[in-house]
């Protein structure tokens, strides 16, 4: 198995590299056979390093420990989801993943627009080539997965503790493949940019992937936030650890690619701008993997040291200095169709939410390189924590939030006052009234209010968004349900958008909840006492142990009751990994609600039966979650082709319209 | 041919600029890995008074600590060098509690809970108080966590020291103060 990974990942290495060069001759030259080529050498790099995978996970699967990566991530007490997703818990491993899923991608991309795109299918292959090329020669030569033991081993360690966890299935392969997956925006800019094709080409052939791009590393963020609330027992789900920043930095970038290419499509502006924020989504990504790969920066995310750091800052240096030196080059052909005519237009505050995420991802990643900073200019290492990143982004994110109900509300071009005071009476009064209601109800908290109301105001432009085309379509005949349907799937691009904002309200307002409203107490219960939190009382019921293959767990359950009411049962848990008995990993008892969630920590016991709880109170962090749902399905939404784009002849459209008129 | 400083051309050199600082400080951190961080300043001024309350409640002065050795150390929870010293801080404390030297955690940008999850996992038993208004850390001067400073008998302070301590330095600064 071992042999057969080695031998697909260093063919899939020089097939990739040929592949790349042949695209590019095979163009020039005008050679179709080269072209040809070049894209079966594509589905080839997709197939060996897929056949690498499975020899991996083959491996995994038949608890092969001769392979040092297998023996060192993986133990026979393991599940079989689990070993499996020990895959990619590892260094070598998640870069397998990373190569695999961008070779995945890239066979996909080149299918579906090789007829389309003669121009510019050759770069684009040629510059995802590079790139898988680059992965496989670190995989091949730098650190492989494929090592084997001088002998093997009758078990393996296992995985890390923290890892050992549902959360593990999902966050670690979204992000990754949400950091590859912007690599191919970047290849459709870089190919632009090579032919000097810069017209909106390539931003059409990009919008949906991008899109895709974007919910996936979202999508990862959001997993990973969820998963750091359940296992990691501090009662959040956000600490601005470097790592985190790092798979933030590029989600943000790309949030503002996803506004500002609205107004290159439409108005023929902000060229530059679109290619610059490509070139800088895809770099973060690969920053990202570096600053968790390398250990320059010290993290949670505790991932030791290895020998690719240089090769990934080498491989970071070059994408980014060829990319801005292209840039510079058609510079002169990258020349607006438009002005801005007025401060009052889309195109404006469109712009102005591009600034803000910037300038929070400059602020994030100010903070994350910060200690490397100080140590060049100083000599010593300072850190920035979580206090520096909410001063400076909380602001920030509360203007981002108030320009996601005005942007879309605002005409194009130029809006006149008096339309705008129209447009905004409604959402205005409304955000008003909440925050009245706010102060009346008890929020005291100036930074709590402002985000409510903002919120508020938000809703409030949605739903009128809403309301208005669904009643225009209602009035023409349908029934409240098809004039919704009808109504999104019109334009599907813009409603996926709301359903989206709509989620990140849910978001923000879940974030004020537990940020300005969480209690905490640090409590030692003997069996059958009580804690009062909240609205809640929480009795300790005694501690028991289990013992399940490879781990020693102690169970602490506690009965909850809301004034006098019983909720239920949850459980606080410790987990005591064989190979890692020194780190045992939490297990927080939850009971979630709408309201709050209760999460309760075990952190200790004594011989008499005692136990040391840290309980939390944590407001509203359940609509975190669903707030997160809704953004996948805006994304889903936003991402299905128009009811025009369809290939329905124009016919019998026109038949549907009477109908549904008539 | 040096044109005129169009907006575009100063923005195309400010990319480049950014990009170079980018990459310098990365190969910088590349490279500075390995070597430790070595950062103490001799100074000597009196050490500006402060009156806090612990985390357990009891009041917290440096005037009530007069004529003793005075080790004052500025953390945070999310500071992760802070966590790579505060078991050297514990060691070293245990060790020169009994020469009249008093350790003070000091806790600034933080919130509490967060800081009592710090002090439950490190249990360091010497006095910790938070600084909530960041008072003391103004008055001390302190640009960075962890920083530590080093106050004699006389009380003043004739050393600070910015970064991680390591148990051989921090025992050699202690030897100073205690003299």
């Amino acid at each position: 198995m071992a042999d057969l990974g080695i031998i697909a990942l260093l063919a899939a290495l020089v097939l990739s590299a040929y592949g790349a060069v042949a695209a590019v001759v095979g163009h020039r030259r005008g050679i179709a056979g080269l072209r040809l080529s070049s894209q079966r050498a594509v589905w080839a790099t997709a197939a060996l390093v897929t056949l690498a995978v499975a020899a991996l996970v083959y491996a995994f699967a038949t608890r092969d420990f001769s392979i040092r990566y297998v023996a060192e991530r993986s133990s026979r007490s393991m599940s079989l989801p689990l070993t499996i997703a020990a895959f990619y818990s590892g260094q070598a491993g998640s870069l397998l993943y990373w190569a695999w899923t961008l070779a995945l991608f890239t066979a996909v991309v080149i299918w579906r627009g090789r007829h389309r795109l003669p121009n510019l299918v050759p770069y684009v292959t040629a510059t995802l080539l590079g790139i898988q090329a680059f992965l496989l020669f670190i995989l091949g030569f730098v650190t492989t997965p494929f090592e084997q033991l001088p002998f093997t081993p009758a078990d393996g360690l296992g995985l890390n503790p923290l890892l050992n966890d549902g959360g593990m299935l999902l966050h670690p392969p979204l992000l990754l493949a949400g950091y590859a997956s912007w690599s191919i925006p970047f290849a459709f800019a870089m190919a632009a940019l090579l032919t000097g094709r810069l017209d909106g080409e390539w931003v059409r052939a990009t919008r949906r992937y991008a899109l895709i791009a974007w919910m996936i590393l979202g999508l990862g963020n959001l997993v990973g936030a969820w998963w750091a609330y359940h296992v990691l027992g501090w009662g959040g789900y956000w600490g601005w650890d470097p790592v985190e920043n790092a798979s933030f930095l590029p989600w943000l970038t790309g949030t503002a690619y996803l506004h500002s290419v609205m107004i290159q499509e439409r108005r023929g502006m902000l060229k530059i701008w679109n290619l610059a924020l490509i070139i800088l989504t895809f770099n973060l990504a690969i920053f990202g993997t570096f600053i968790v790969r390398s250990g320059v920066i010290s993290s949670v995310h505790a991932f030791s040291q290895s020998a690719v750091g240089p090769y990934y800052l080498g491989f970071l240096a070059f994408t980014l200095l060829s990319a801005l030196g292209l840039l510079t080059y058609r510079l002169p052909r990258l020349r607006a169709e438009n002005q801005i005519d007025s401060f009052l237009s889309r195109e404006a505050f469109f712009l102005l939410n591009n600034v803000v995420f910037l300038g929070i991802a400059f602020a994030t990643l100010w903070g994350s390189i910060y200690p490397l900073i100080s140590e060049v200019v100083s000599g010593v290492k300072v850190t920035v924590g979580p206090p520096y990143y909410n001063q400076v982004n909380g602001p920030l994110f509360v203007v981002l939030i108030a320009l996601m109900g005005i942007a879309p509300l605002t005409p194009w071009r130029r809006a006149s006052r008096a339309r705008l005071v129209a447009s905004f009476a409604g959402p205005a009064t409304l955000a008003l009234v909440v925050a009245v209601g706010g102060v009346v109800a008890g929020l005291q908290k100036p930074p709590a209010l402002v985000g409510v109301a903002v919120c508020a105001f938000v809703v409030g432009t949605i739903v009128m968004e809403f309301a208005r085309g669904v009643r225009t379509r209602w009035r023409a005949g349908c029934d409240l349900l098809g004039a919704t349907v009808g109504l999104v799937r019109a334009n599907p691009r813009r409603y996926g958008g709301y359903l989206i904002h709509l989620g990140v309200v849910l978001i923000a307002l879940a974030v004020v909840g537990s940020r300005f409203y969480q209690t905490e107490r640090d409590v030692t219960l003997a069996p059958g006492e009580e804690l009062r939190i909240g609205p809640y009382q929480v009795t300790f019921l005694g501690l028991s142990e289990e013992v399940v293959p490879g781990q020693r767990i102690v169970v602490a359950p506690l009965a909850v009751r809301e004034g006098g009411r019983y909720l239920g049962e949850v459980s606080a848990e410790k987990a005591y990994h064989r190979n890692y008995e020194n780190q045992p990993s939490t297990r927080v008892g939850l009971l979630s609600g709408p309201r709050d969630d209760l999460y309760v920590v075990l952190t200790g016991w004594d011989e008499t039966g005692r136990a040391g709880f840290v309980v939390f109170v944590n407001p509203l962090v359940m609509w975190l979650w669903i707030g997160g749902a809704l953004l996948l399905a805006g994304a889903l939404v936003a991402v299905a082709p128009a009811a025009w784009e369809q290939h329905v002849p124009a016919a019998r459209r026109v038949a549907g319209v009477v109908r549904s008129v008539g | 041919m040096i044109g005129t400083l169009t907006p575009r051309r100063a923005a195309t050199g400010v990319a480049w600029l950014g990009v170079a600082a980018l990459l310098i400080v990365l190969v910088a951190g590349l490279v500075r890995q390995s070597r430790p961080p070595v950062a103490s300043i001799r100074t000597d001024r009196i050490a500006p008074g402060f009156a806090l309350t612990t985390f357990d409640g009891q009041p917290l002065s440096l005037a009530s600590l007069a004529g003793r050795p005075v080790v004052v150390n500025f953390w945070a929870s999310w500071c992760v060098p802070c966590r790579e010293e505060a078991p050297a801080l514990e060691r070293v404390w245990q060790e020169s509690r009994d020469r009249g030297v008093v350790f003070v955690g000091i806790d600034i940008q933080d919130t509490e809970p967060a800081a009592r999850a710090f002090l439950r996992e490190f249990r360091p038993s010497y006095p910790n108080a938070p600084d909530p208004r960041g008072e003391v850390a103004i008055d001390y001067g302190v640009v960075g966590i962890p920083e530590t400073f080093f106050i004699n008998r006389e009380g003043r302070i004739i050393r600070k020291y910015v970064g991680p301590l390591s148990e051989t330095s921090l025992r050699a600064f202690v030897q100073e103060i205690a003299r």
